[in-house]
């Protein structure tokens, strides 16, 4: 599935996820690209969202998870017990379906990371914060208020800040579980043209139920069904000609 | 059409037994705080509250029972909030089905139920008598602090359960530790509604009698404590002195009564505040 | 999206750091089973050693109460009947006005009475015990020697009612809770059938609520068994089983706040209080278990 002038830093190998007795995702394998924007599409439920959470080891919290298989990132398996999963956190950052911003000030919810991180010092600090906003295209917008409370911010602020505090921790991997679903359509397509603009400095893996937002914005498109990845290819040619008929169907609005 | 008749009178002659029950409540509540205050407004002044008892406490003021129950007050305080809030915190972040939290909830429980005297037996036999305090301040601060344990856990649960998950899942997702969570996110959100059950159980305590009649309290004391190991007056024994032992009936009745205004003040006083902080951070957060 | 509390799979994980703060965590709290246990310990060992005078029959059984003679006479029953005759008639008394006040606040008070009303109960809760004993000493008391011509106004009667005013706040504001849970669908379907709003609350929506207001009751019970100083000011003081609504009585508590203070540590009449406290405590934890398995039962349905 994989491409040439395509470096992989992800490579999953026999991934298998069960929540109890359901069985959600099954032997999953393919490899996600360096710098490249992959989107995960399929129906509610079939395994999209909790791949993501394999990829930074957040299914630990749901007690009847159990994993089996080989995540590689950047020839790290980081499903192995022995796997630091505090620091693959900060390698990996996630940024949620609802916006969730710490009830403290602008400045002190993109300052949280790199101060878990040991960065003391205040001029240091003031640099991330900023850098980040920039990075999330929400500085000009806050600049002058970075005490204010980020709960005071508007929905699609509010998204952008936690982008901001996502990559203040400088990671390599950007996962996106639907960043955009729970926003206007203003500021879906201001948060779309920031992730084009993102992949030039870090991977993203981005799960959408929306297929346009996948064509929009992403290199390569993996398709989920019950489970299985039914097919991996460039975003380009899965939409004009996929393989596998499921696909097909999917992408013309058969089901859904 | 006999039966729907009798069904509707029925209805409306239960509604007006219903009604009777509520207005009955408040009409009570404003009669004994009228009466109250007839009794004792003549006393109420600045010098009430800043002047001790005098001449065998048929005169003066209250100030060293006040100062003494704000002394017990604050000894408890230290005592049960860190480990109320410390057990609140264990239930709601760290526990499981397993043996130490079955047993702490069925011994927090218990523990809520247990008579204000019996905690007086207790202190006096650990910290009087086994612990060798004797009876003072300490000692019946001490025994105030276990007497409120169970209010503080429940609030201090409360208070941590209402933290969104989304701020944990947050800070997971930016790879802090549990503890780091919990330190920097968790307990801030969490800070203001666990005050708030201190105040609530503040005035609680300040209203106890039993179980500082012989762990601390004084029948009457010459000096505010210089000590934790000094005896104290208190409010509520003092109350209870004046009631049940006071040599000049006439005298000491608006001293009573204006005694009996302040505690209820302090009691009544704390207790709304609470409730209505409580009411504002559940109106703030409204999610 | 997941409701529940946040939870470690892995104790240990975030490593050292987190290991350690469960560990303190959980030691810190452990404090409250200890002191129940020692609550319990300390009873028993203090209390055990009155079985050297007298037998547990003898204790629990006997008339006479008068610990100070030589030889000490301890029998506890009439501070038992004391205490067990001033829980039941104040429970007689109170629990109706509670479910009356419960079913008023949650059912038919208009919605701007409703929380002023919660607001009474709740601060009503408040008031401190010893206010109500001081005005049944001193209002109540000499009212009812004059009203009723009884010799004194402290017995049992003035103490139930006080009670009654400590039990009503607690059993009104849960039976409330448990009412109010009762869903909004299962009164629309008894109205829809015709039903009055009397006979939609007796048979619909109390029955729901049976299993909250039964665990409230024993709650407000437990709060009566347990007062001291409402029945130490108000109840007259004598250790007899009382035969008359206006006989005064003396149950464990005050018995054990009123007697403890002159008592010699270590002396019989100082394990004889604590073997009181004992029996109070064992017949306060028999309920609140009882309590407990009440709304367990009441979670399965």
């Amino acid at each position: 599935m994989a491409e040439n002038g395509f470096e992989t830093q992800i490579r999953t190998i026999g991934l298998n996820l069960s929540y109890g007795t359901t069985h959600v995702l099954k032997d999953i394998t393919f490899d996600i690209g360096r710098k490249t924007v992959t989107a995960f599409i399929g129906p509610s439920g079939c395994g999209k969202s909790s791949y993501l959470r394999c990829l930074n080891r957040m299914n630990d919290f749901i007690p009847s998870a159990s994993v089996s298989g080989i995540i590689e990132i950047d020839g790290e398996n980081i499903l192995s017990p022995a796997t630091d999963v505090i620091a693959l956190r900060r390698r990996v950052g996630m940024v949620f379906q609802k916006p969730n911003p710490f009830p403290m000030s602008i400045y002190e919810n993109v300052a949280y990371g790199p101060r878990l991180n040991g960065v003391k010092s205040r001029s240091e600090l003031d640099d991330i914060v900023e850098s980040s906003l920039r990075g999330a295209a929400l500085w000009d917008e806050v600049k002058s208020k970075l005490g204010r409370p980020g709960t005071g911010l508007s929905g699609g602020q509010q998204q952008r800040l936690c982008i901001a505090r996502a990559i203040a921790t400088q990671p390599d991997v950007l996962l996106m579980d639907e960043p955009t679903s729970a926003l206007d359509p203003m500021s879906t397509a201001r948060v779309e043209e920031l992730i084009r603009d993102l992949k030039v400095d870090y991977t993203v893996v981005i799960v959408t139920h929306n297929m346009q937002q996948a064509a929009r914005i992403s290199d390569y498109t993996a398709f989920f069904l019950l489970g299985d990845l039914v097919e991996y290819d460039r975003t380009a040619r899965m939409f004009t000609s996929p393989s596998d008929k499921r696909t097909e169907d999917y992408i013309s609005g058969r089901f859904g | 059409m006999n039966r729907t008749l009798m069904r509707k009178s029925t209805n409306s002659f239960m509604t007006l037994i219903f009604w009777t029950c509520g207005l009955f409540l408040a009409a009570v509540l404003v009669f004994v705080i009228a009466y109250l205050f007839k009794q004792g407004w003549s006393v109420l002044s600045i010098e009430f509250l800043t002047e001790p008892p005098s001449e065998g406490m048929t005169a003066g003021g209250i100030l060293t029972p006040l100062v003494g129950t704000v002394e017990l007050v604050f000894v408890s305080m230290l005592i049960a909030l860190p480990v109320g809030v410390a057990t609140g915190l264990y239930f709601a972040e760290y526990s499981n089905d397993g043996i130490l939290t079955r047993l702490l909830r069925v011994s927090i429980r218990l523990l809520a139920g247990v008579p204000s005297v019996i905690f007086g037996l207790f202190g006096l036999s650990l910290f009087v008598v086994l612990m060798n305090f004797g009876s003072c301040l300490l000692s019946a601060g001490l025994t105030l602090g276990c007497l409120s344990l169970p209010l503080i856990v429940t609030a201090s649960e409360q208070a941590f359960l209402a933290v969104p998950q989304d701020y944990r899942d947050a800070s997971f997702a930016l790879g802090a530790t549990k503890w780091q969570t919990i330190v920097k996110v968790v307990f801030p959100s969490a800070a203001s509604t666990i005050i708030t059950g201190a105040i609530l159980s503040i005035g609680r305590v300040a209203g106890e009698t039993a179980p500082i009649m012989f762990t601390g309290a004084a029948y009457f004391a010459p000096d505010l404590a210089k000590s934790v190991f000094s005896q104290v007056m208190a409010l509520p024994y003092h109350i209870y002195v004046l009631a049940t032992a006071s040599t000049d009936i006439e005298a000491v009745r608006p001293i009573q009564y204006g005694a009996i205004l302040v505690l209820i003040a302090i009691v009544l006083g704390t207790s709304a505040v609470g409730v209505v902080i409580r009411a504002r951070l559940a109106s703030k957060s409204g999610r | 999206m997941k409701k529940k509390k946040s939870r470690s799979v892995d104790a240990g994980f975030g490593g050292a750091g987190d290991r350690a703060a469960l560990r303190i965590v959980s030691s810190v709290s452990a404090v409250g089973i200890l002191l129940m246990l020692f609550i319990l310990g300390f009873l028993v060992v203090n209390g055990l050693p009155v079985l050297k005078e007298a037998s547990v029959g003898g204790i629990l059984l006997g008339l006479d109460w008068y610990p100070t003679e030589e030889p000490p006479a301890l029998g506890m029953l009439p501070l038992i009947a004391g205490t067990l005759s001033a829980t039941l008639l104040s429970s007689v008394i109170s629990l109706p006005v509670a479910f009356g006040l419960a079913v008023f606040t949650a059912e038919i008070a208009p919605k701007y009475m409703r929380n002023a009303l919660k607001v009474m109960l709740e601060l009503l809760g408040f008031l401190p015990s010893i206010v109500l004993g001081f005005l049944g000493m001193m209002v109540i008391a000499p009212w009812m020697q004059e009203a009723l011509g009884v010799a004194s106004g402290l017995n049992l009667l003035n103490a139930s009612m006080l009670l009654g005013f400590l039990v009503v706040p607690v059993v009104a504001s849960l039976s409330e809770e448990a009412l109010c849970a009762v869903p909004q669908e299962l009164r629309d379907a008894s109205y829809a059938l015709g039903a009055t709003r009397w006979e939609t609350v007796i048979k619909v929506v109390v029955p729901h609520a049976m299993r909250g207001m039964l665990s409230a009751s024993l709650l407000g019970v437990m709060r009566a068994l347990g007062e001291t100083m409402v029945v130490l000011m108000a109840a007259g003081g004598a250790a007899i089983i009382p035969r008359s609504l206006t006989d005064p009585i003396r149950p464990l508590t005050s018995t054990i706040a009123a007697e403890m203070g002159e008592t010699a540590v270590g002396s019989v009449h100082y394990h004889a209080l604590f073997f009181a406290g004992l029996v109070l405590l064992v017949i306060t934890l028999l309920i609140n278990l009882i309590s407990m398995y009440v709304e367990k039962r009441g979670q399965r349905t």
